[in-house]
């Protein structure tokens, strides 16, 4: 059985960078593939991979796979500019962001038309 | 003291004062680092040898087809190419370890190593990983290897390629091993639109010359 959870935008929207990993991080390590609404920054990635490989410890947590669902509608005019204010402030909200225990997921595949979990 | 004696010590002096303002001078100008990044065997090392093949007649790095070949970071200094129209560009470069999410010893023994030897691979493959991640603050520009026969689609890509965009250090990127038949360089010239995409065989040399000058033009 796999067991996914949802973690909506705003239950991270007010946390710092570090504290977001940790708890996204302390969910996949529990076995869980996360369903985060919303995406990390390029930065937070990085910090997320960073500690991911700090934690690694065999057989238990061999690491992550992470994969994207890009919202493709744009804003346009005035809504773009608001947009793209409160996605500096507090992050992209739109998107879906799969991160999951390198243990069950085998490989994430996803292109601009499709997303594929292969599981182990 | 002899008036030689004298002499000697004061020209000694001098030359010492001489040798400290001329460090401190070089040691403001900052030399140019480029670095090589990208997931594991997309061929950074290759492409290191290459470069330092043609320009200083040695190797640089160590190249194997197990992943995680690489697991501390290896700077060459001073590499100066000179291109065709007699264009210099002087550089140290930074080859690093191949950055991936995932790190797993077996399958190391699968590619036929001992259990020890594996977890020791696997564990200095974690901290090369983030070792590369720490240095991307330190690069001046970045040259991303990828294997032009993989998805380049992936995460990890995307990430690195983010993370130099959001830190403004400018990015080539090099679709590498068009040798192979099953190559595609077309699909990550789609996959990264607002990227200059350059096709090589670092293993073979086709393309070089021509990376060379590429290499000129966007670091100058
Ligand atoms: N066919 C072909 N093989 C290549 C080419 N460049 C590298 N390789 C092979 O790809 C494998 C990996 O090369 P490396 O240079 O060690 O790759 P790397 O990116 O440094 O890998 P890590 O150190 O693990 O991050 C080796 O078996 C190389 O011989 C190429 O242009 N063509
Ligand atoms: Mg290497």
């Amino acid at each position: 059985m796999v067991t996914f959870q949802f973690v909506p935008f705003d239950s991270i929207a007010k946390l710092n960078s570090r504290k977001r990993v940790n708890k996204l991080l302390r969910i996949v390590k529990n076995n869980k593939i996360v369903i985060l609404e919303g995406r990390l920054t390029p930065e937070e990635e990085a910090h997320l991979i960073e500690r991911t490989m700090a934690e690694i410890s065999h057989p238990r947590f061999s690491g992550i796979e992470l994969g994207r669902i890009e919202y493709s509608q744009k804003y346009k005019g005035w809504d773009a500019v608001k947009h793209k204010l409160a996605s500096m402030l507090v992050g992209e909200r739109r998107g879906l962001t799969v991160i999951g225990p390198a243990t069950i997921i085998d490989k994430i595949v996803n292109n601009p038309s499709q997303f594929q979990l292969f599981m182990k | 003291m002899s008036v030689r004696g004298k002499q000697v010590v004061t020209s000694f002096i001098k030359s010492l004062l001489h040798k400290i303002s001329f460090g401190t001078l070089f040691a403001k100008k900052k030399s140019v680092k480029l670095g090589l990044y990208g997931p594991p065997n997309g061929g950074k090392s290759t492409l290191a040898n290459r470069i330092t093949n043609d320009w200083l007649g040695e190797d640089m790095s160590s190249v194997s087809n197990v992943e995680h070949e690489t697991r501390e970071i290896i700077i060459r200094e001073q590499i100066i190419i000179k291109g065709k129209k007699g264009k210099e560009l002087s550089f140290n470069l930074v080859d690093t370890p191949g950055i991936s999410t995932r790190i797993d010893y077996e399958d190391f023994m699968k590619k036929g190593m001992k259990r020890t030897e594996a977890k020791k691979r696997a564990k200095e493959a974690t901290k090369g990983v983030i070792e590369s991640i720490k240095w991307l603050d330190d690069m001046d520009s970045v040259v991303v290897v990828l294997d032009s026969t993989k998805d380049p689609y992936s995460q990890v890509n995307i990430t690195i390629i983010g993370n130099l965009q959001a830190r403004k250090i400018p990015v080539l990127i090099v679709a590498n091993k068009i040798d192979l038949k099953r190559s595609n360089m077309e699909l990550i010239k789609a996959a990264f639109p607002q990227y200059e995409v350059f096709g090589i065989s670092a293993k073979y040399g086709t393309n070089i010359e021509e990376f060379y000058e590429k290499l000129i033009e966007f670091s100058t």
